[in-house]
């Protein structure tokens, strides 16, 4: 059952696909941890383990509402993932920009020619 | 004249073995598919400011290859080939696409270009056929591959804008 260090960030928080699930199960809102228990279908200590280790990385927040212990995600400690994604758009955001100064040049090629 | 405004692709993950690259264009679809498979133009922009574009090839029919590469700044090379599948001009174009850096990881891509009022929406539907493989092309030509990170669903990381 040893398992390499998985809360050092956001990444290794999320690289454990239970904990995916339990993110995508928190994306509409709160939810209670017997929620997530039925939505996973695996037992209580495994969800409160996951739970545990996302909230050591800052993803998910919990308060007590009475007995109940709610989670919700945390939107801006999974920033650097998202900034991952971002990385990859920005690759395309830069070749379209230098698609852009292509086009411009045959449209106003096509325009010459038109115009002739 | 128009002048064309900062704009940036979107880039999301419709499912764990899909990417979706869309952007929108003013110009007709003709010019932008011209762009798109003219190995002088396609030089001119694949390099997405990140080096020098070195190989541009394109065999435009049907079962005819492509092989793009370019050296990026940090001195390494990075390629992509694959072959056509379908071919509609102006408005589609299905490929296969491998990255070099995984041989393994065949993706099928799909270009579809939409013209409305002289303004063009591009999009390209990345299908790879495993989460990992699909990671792994996000990865590419980034310093260090991440390659299991991923898996937020795109209503996650876009929520986040």
């Amino acid at each position: 059952m040893a398992r390499a260090a998985t809360t050092t960030d956001a990444f290794n928080a999320v690289a454990e696909p239970r904990r995916r699930e339990l993110l995508d199960g928190l994306v509409d809102g709160e939810r209670a941890v017997n929620d997530l228990v039925r939505l996973l279908g695996i037992s209580q200590p495994q969800v409160s383990k996951h739970l545990r280790v996302l909230r050591e990385v800052g993803v998910v927040d919990v308060r007590e509402d009475g007995r109940r212990r709610l989670y919700r995600l945390n939107g801006p400690a999974l920033k650097p993932i998202h900034d991952w994604v971002k990385a990859y758009e920005r690759t395309w955001s830069e070749r379209f920009e230098q698609l852009d100064v292509v086009l411009e040049e045959l449209k106003k090629e096509e325009g010459d020619d038109s115009g002739e | 004249m128009t002048v064309a405004s900062k704009r940036t692709a979107t880039v999301t993950l419709p499912t764990d073995e899909q990417i979706l690259i869309t952007r929108e264009f003013d110009a007709p679809k003709h010019l932008v598919y011209k762009a798109w498979t003219t190995p002088e133009l396609v030089r001119r922009w694949w390099s997405a400011k990140r080096g020098e574009v070195t190989v541009a090839e394109i065999d435009l029919r049907v079962g005819g290859t492509w092989r793009y590469a370019m050296i990026a700044d940090g001195g390494f090379e990075v390629a992509f080939h694959g072959e056509y599948r379908e071919i509609v001009p102006n408005e589609r174009i299905v490929s296969t696409e491998v990255y070099e850096g995984m041989p393994e990881g065949e993706a099928l891509d799909t270009l579809t270009l939409t013209e409305v009022d002289g303004r063009t929406t591009l999009s390209i539907l990345v299908q790879h056929t495993s989460k990992e493989h699909r990671d792994a092309h996000i990865a590419s030509g980034m310093e260090d591959g991440l390659q299991d990170a991923l898996d937020l669903l795109e209503q996650v990381a876009i929520s986040l804008l």
